[in-house]
């Protein structure tokens, strides 16, 4: 009797997987710019950062890839639909798009695209023929906090001032109010 | 699928995805959501440099974290300064906040 895995193999598999999150990727870019509401482009933008999520495993680099998902996922994405719930202004129907800036925004980034994947092909990439596997937590743990140990310093006052910062902001225009 | 090739394209397609939105979105916050698309295509780009270019096996990640924190930072500040600007303006589309033009 044949099972399941004499039908596929597991490279196959593996290959339809990558190409599944290549897909999911694409579609949540594309959703989370397509459509005029705000809400919908906020989930199209999960669904990307879901994408990526997988694409990092695929890389296999796990923390980077849960990081990814805690960070975009779990806390930009809920902070944007805070912002938009909290505020009811922020749902107002937007009027509609002009063709005119459609059509330019579409030349622009299609020409933009078009220069850089020509500049991808052409250039000869040397990949290297033993690629560092050492992705394990521990290596990156240890090299932020002794190689790279001043730019964390710096990553974490600049969010500290950035949440002093976003306080003041949102605050101060409520006074004057 | 293996190939340096696939990611790199997909890191440009997130990117001009990015582009294009951030060109033809009316509101802010629109505006706000293709920068991070812009971000991730580029921290793609340095996963995939990481894993098949480079002897150091963390500088890529390293560097893919530090975006990820930038990117935390830049949307606390924009999302206040956009609750700012409704409250002065009374308005989010970008034609509508004008008063800098000149």
């Amino acid at each position: 009797m044949t099972s399941l895995a004499d039908l596929i193999s597991a490279k196959l598999l593996a290959q339809a997987a990558f190409w599944f999150t290549v897909g999911v990727t694409l579609t949540g870019s594309l959703l989370a710019v397509i459509p005029k509401n705000i809400v919908h482009n906020v989930m199209g933008l999960a669904l990307a950062m879901f994408g990526v999520t997988g694409i990092y495993l695929y890389l296999g680099s796990q923390f980077v890839a849960m990081m990814q998902l805690l960070i975009y996922v779990g806390a930009i994405c809920v902070t944007y639909i805070f912002a938009i719930m909290l505020s009811p202004p922020l749902m107002l129907e937007l009027p509609k798009r002009r063709k005119a800036k459609l059509f330019s925004a579409l030349v622009v980034s299609g020409v933009a695209f078009i220069a850089m994947s020509l500049m991808i092909l052409r250039f000869q990439w040397q990949p290297l023929s033993s690629p560092p596997r050492d992705w394990a937590i521990k290596t990156l743990g240890q090299q932020m906090l002794t190689r790279y140990f001043l730019v964390f310093e710096l990553i974490s006052l600049l969010l500290a001032i950035a949440i002093i910062g976003a306080i003041l902001i949102a605050g101060l225009g409520r006074d004057r109010e | 699928m293996e190939s340096l090739l696939s990611y790199l394209i997909l890191g440009a397609l997130m990117f001009c995805i990015g582009i294009f939105g951030l060109l033809q979105h009316n509101s802010l916050i629109g505006m706000l959501i293709a920068t991070e698309l812009i971000l991730n295509g580029a921290s793609m780009n340095f996963m995939a440099f990481n894993m098949f270019l480079t002897p150091d096996p963390t500088v890529g990640q390293i560097f893919t974290l530090f975006i990820m924190g930038v990117a935390a930072a830049e949307a606390a500040i924009a999302l206040s300064i956009i609750i700012a600007v409704y409250r002065r303006f009374k308005e989010i589309r970008v034609d509508g906040v004008s008063e800098m033009k000149g």
